[in-house]
């Protein structure tokens, strides 16, 4: 399915993608009364935030987001994916979002699915700042003749 | 039986992810180029998610408690405050810088064929996270 205007776009795995991530937080919050968000379970496999669900409960969430990406390596084959080419860049934007997320609580996962689908005023302010901040970053790195 | 579930729920959203195209940080990075070449993909994903998760919401507000535990543990802060904003805004430009949010980083240890890159990324992510518990307590 190509979407008009936009022949890049993959609109129908999009969405069934983005359903089946609705389907896996819909299980930790009618299963286990918690919120998916990757930044917090991250945090929490890691032993760097105290409080959260059990250690284990949240590790074998991360366990599972790795094992999930290579089930369907070994089902449907590699995936395409291009990764900005300068690693200090990369170091740079890995502790921005780690320190970030631990900030402002949480990611596009646990505000932008989890709180937005609630109404959460928080998670909707936070989805709201990151998508912007987010689009004027790429605005100032392609104005400056970084982008990749 | 909760870590069934949530292993569960770890690999559904790990496949969920990787066949959005979410684990492609330059598909990411297409969403944000607003002002460039917009890829409206992310806007899909995030159009599936929400309305699955929403209908999840109605369900949870008619239990007494959730299926495999004692009690619902969400987070009751109502309050709008300048961690929340600068957290977010932080959150975003390294988003932008990378086209790599959490969940797809850690997706992406299995999916790409770039170890290095994503190795790198989520290594300073948790390092940024461990930067923000030993200052926290002065913020």
């Amino acid at each position: 399915m190509i979407l008009p205007g936009f022949p890049d776009a993959q609109p129908l795995p999009g969405l069934i993608g983005g359903m089946l991530i609705g389907l896996a937080a819909a299980i930790m919050l009618l299963g286990l009364g918690r919120i998916a968000g990757v930044s917090g379970l991250l945090a929490r496999a890691t032993g760097i935030a105290e409080s959260g669900p059990p250690w284990i409960v949240a590790l074998n969430f991360v366990v599972g987001l790795v094992l999930g990406g290579l089930l369907y390596v070994l089902a449907f084959g590699p995936v395409e994916a291009s990764f900005p080419p300068s690693y200090p860049m990369l170091a740079a934007a890995g502790l921005i979002v780690g320190f970030g997320t631990r900030l402002g609580s949480g990611c596009t996962s646990g505000h932008g699915v989890c709180g937005m689908s609630r109404l959460s005023r928080r998670s909707i302010l936070a989805t709201l700042l990151f998508i912007g901040s987010g689009i004027a970053t790429v605005a100032v790195v392609n104005a400056l003749g970084g982008g990749w | 039986m909760k870590q069934i579930l949530s292993l569960l729920a770890g690999v559904i959203f790990g496949i969920g992810l990787t066949l959005s195209g979410m684990t492609d940080p330059s598909r990411v990075r297409g969403f944000l180029d607003l002002f460039g070449n917009w890829d409206p993909t992310l806007a899909f994903v995030m159009g599936g998610a929400i309305p699955v998760m929403a209908v999840a919401w109605l369900v949870q507000a008619r239990m007494s408690k959730p299926a495999a535990d004692t009690a619902f543990f969400l987070p009751g802060t109502k309050q709008l405050d300048g961690k929340l904003a600068i957290g977010a805004v932080l959150f975003g430009v390294g988003w932008g810088l990378a086209g790599l949010c959490p969940g797809p980083a850690i997706v992406s240890l299995a999916t790409a064929t770039s170890i290095t890159s994503v190795g790198t990324f989520v290594l300073a992510m948790i390092v940024g996270m461990l930067l923000h518990r030993m200052v926290e307590d002065r913020l």
